[in-house]
């Protein structure tokens, strides 16, 4: 049987209302309208300092902590000199105030000494990988803001109850 | 709420004694999710037992056969899909009992009375409008839940996580699919945020095979259907409070509310909705304007009106399909007011059948003259009523400190984990000296809070940021 014993294992066993992902931060999403911790990778897409038109497509794989940072149409990111750029730098920064540094580490599998940046603890090489998948996924997240209302109830929404504000 | 009212809720339905048989119910329930957390590939021993005893449970039903040919395939290890349904089928009718003994307690303990649900239109029931053109994309669904049971929560990864996003993205494309669309989205980013599950020390177990079960339900041919019109209503609507639902993609704001009908009769308790799709970075009050569409439903919300309807359309379950042009904003009448007028006698809609699960129990009622005790909870002569704090909507200026201060609260009677909680809605405090009133949908117009608005715009407008990259980069 799965253990029901102690008292937060019962809550979280038997409760049928129970807030599983953590609420996100409110941030600006000017620089870094995109971030998400998927498919193994803190993915994300950083909009271009100069060009209105483009943006970058910037990943770093956990556990390797391998980085690609590349335009939507795969051309590799000139800032990329064997180190981390400046758009892999804000996607790691914009993850933090998302997510708290605590769960991009975990996720990420690193270890942050006190005290110390998140992004200055990351191994890893550059290792090209395919912008094309993170790319569709932002382009399906800006769908959402796409889809009509409905004044159809939703019962099953009762599972989801509001989450509460990180005050 | 009376003290005698909750003595009585307590008593009857949370004693060991009571002979309700939830209990078993619920163990038989918990046996067969144990089951899903390792998966419906290999199950034996002390599981292989809990799928044939939830099988049995049915013994002498019409489901007996079929759920006992589906126990037999899961312990041999040869699982068809029509085994899962009928598998889901049971625990669905199971812990449907269980709701209706609930709801059923409470009512009786509340001295509320319910309407019966009309008798079903036989031709009308299976495959109706809507449901046959998504043939393909519930295939889809139901292949990708099959797998998940085969799985187990345990061997989830990144791949079969990953599978799911097809197939939500194409049930988005379906409005009469929405509901199985929002479901699937929810649990399939529990799913991803859990990923590897295989070392998690605690999983949401009865939770995911509560949305598991569900979504099986709902991507069965011709089960999500549009709802039936049952009539048009017109009177006065009298708003008692707002209870928000959310996840990563999706928000609700569900109106519960009081109908005084034009030209007399019995008031009525009543629901409204508004479901807005959204993405998981647009939070907290800047919810409120993903619905400004509805302007007079948020202008009711926000400076605590009553609402002044014509032949707005009610549909089964006794939920009214909100229509800005069919109304107004009328007469001030804050929640409290409302509740003391007329929720007693008040009469509550019926569930659907589809609907009848434990966690939609979401009864309004207005608790006062009790003391709050260490924990949080109400102490009503005695009688102990918890209070759900910790989910207070954070697009409202409800926080735990006011509840725990108030003098009376108008929220909503749930039940779950084997226990009564009280979600607070609206509260009366003080502050500042000064009796107040606070509600959820306060800010239903933009906070009012000089603070909480001085945060929204510090991040600025997501919605319009989020905007603005879609019209230069989609469709390209």
């Amino acid at each position: 049987m799965t253990d029901r014993s102690p008292d937060g294992m019962t809550v979280w066993a038997r409760n049928s209302r129970l807030p599983v992902v953590p609420p996100v931060r409110p941030r600006k999403l000017a620089k870094v309208p995109f971030v998400e911790l998927a498919d193994g990778r803190l993915q994300g897409v950083v909009s271009s300092g100069s060009d209105i038109g483009r943006v970058y497509v910037s990943s770093i794989a956990a556990g390797t902590h391998n980085y690609n940072c590349s335009t939507n149409n795969n051309r590799p990111c000139g800032g990329l000199y064997g180190a981390p750029c400046k758009h892999l730098r804000a996607l790691v920064a914009e993850a933090v105030v998302q997510y708290g540094a605590d769960r991009v580490a975990r996720y990420l599998r690193v270890e942050v000494p006190e005290g110390a940046e998140l992004a200055d603890c990351l191994g890893g090489v550059h290792e090209p990988a395919p912008a094309a998948v993170v790319f569709s996924r932002f382009l399906r997240h800006l769908a959402y803001l796409e889809v009509p209302d409905t004044t159809l109830p939703i019962p099953e929404l009762h599972w989801f109850p509001a989450t509460g504000v990180v005050r | 709420m009376l003290a005698v009212q909750l003595a009585a809720l307590l008593g009857g339905t949370q004693d060991a004694g009571a002979g309700a048989g939830h209990e078993e119910a619920l163990a038989l329930l918990d046996g067969f999710d144990d089951a899903l957390v390792d998966g419906l590939a290999r199950v034996t021993g002390e599981r292989a037992d809990a799928v044939t005893a939830l099988a049995a449970a049915f013994a002498g039903s019409p489901l007996a056969d079929r759920l006992a040919e589906a126990a037999d395939a899961v312990v041999s290890g040869s699982i068809a899909p029509e085994h899962l349904t009928a598998l889901a089928g049971g625990r669905i009718a199971l812990y449907g009992a269980v709701h209706d003994a609930l709801l059923g307690g409470l009512d009786a303990a509340l001295g509320r009375e319910r309407a019966d649900w009309p008798p079903s239109d036989p031709a009308g029931t299976a495959g109706g409008p809507g449901a046959q053109p998504a043939g393909n994309v519930l295939d889809g669904a139901r292949a990708w839940l099959r797998e998940l049971a085969i799985t187990g929560w345990r061997g989830v990864g990144h791949d079969l996580v990953s599978a799911a996003d097809q197939i939500i993205e194409a049930l988005l494309g379906v409005p009469s699919l929405r509901r199985l669309a929002v479901l699937l989205d929810g649990f399939a980013a529990e799913l991803r945020a859990c990923c590897p599950i295989g070392s998690a020390e605690r999983l949401p177990v009865r939770r995911w095979a509560d949305l598991w079960t569900r979504a099986l339900l709902l991507s069965q041919d011709g089960v999500l259907t549009e709802p039936r019109p049952t009539a048009t209503v017109s009177g006065r609507l009298l708003v008692l409070g707002v209870d928000v639902h959310e996840h990563g993609t999706a928000v609700q704001f569900q109106v519960h509310a009081v109908l005084e009908p034009a030209g007399g009769g019995r008031p009525r308790l009543m629901r409204t909705c508004v479901a807005v799709a959204k993405v998981d970075t647009v939070t907290g009050p800047t919810l409120w304007k993903l619905a400004q569409r509805h302007k007079v439903l948020l202008a009711a919300l926000a400076d605590r009106r009553s609402l002044e309807i014509t032949d707005m359309t009610l549909v089964d379950g006794g939920d009214l399909v909100w229509d800005d042009d069919r109304a107004f904003v009328g007469a001030p009448a804050d929640p409290f007011a409302a509740a003391r007028l007329c929720l007693s006698g008040a009469l509550a809609p019926a569930v659907p059948p589809l609907d009848r699960v434990p966690v939609r129990i979401a009864e309004p009622v207005l608790v006062e003259g009790y003391k709050v005790t260490r924990d949080g909870s109400f102490d009503l002569g005695g009688a102990v009523l918890a209070v759900d704090t910790e989910r207070l909507p954070g697009c409202g200026p409800l926080t735990p400190a006011l509840v725990r201060s108030s003098s009376a609260c108008v929220g909503l009677v749930r039940w779950d984990g084997g226990q009564w909680t009280l979600q607070p809605l609206a509260v009366q405090a003080k502050v500042k000296r000064e009796t107040t009133v606070v509600a959820t949908g306060d800010w239903a117009l933009g906070p009012t809070d000089p603070k909480a608005a001085k945060a929204e715009a510090r991040t600025g407008d997501a919605v319009a940021v989020l905007r603005e990259r879609a019209g230069r980069l989609l469709r390209r």
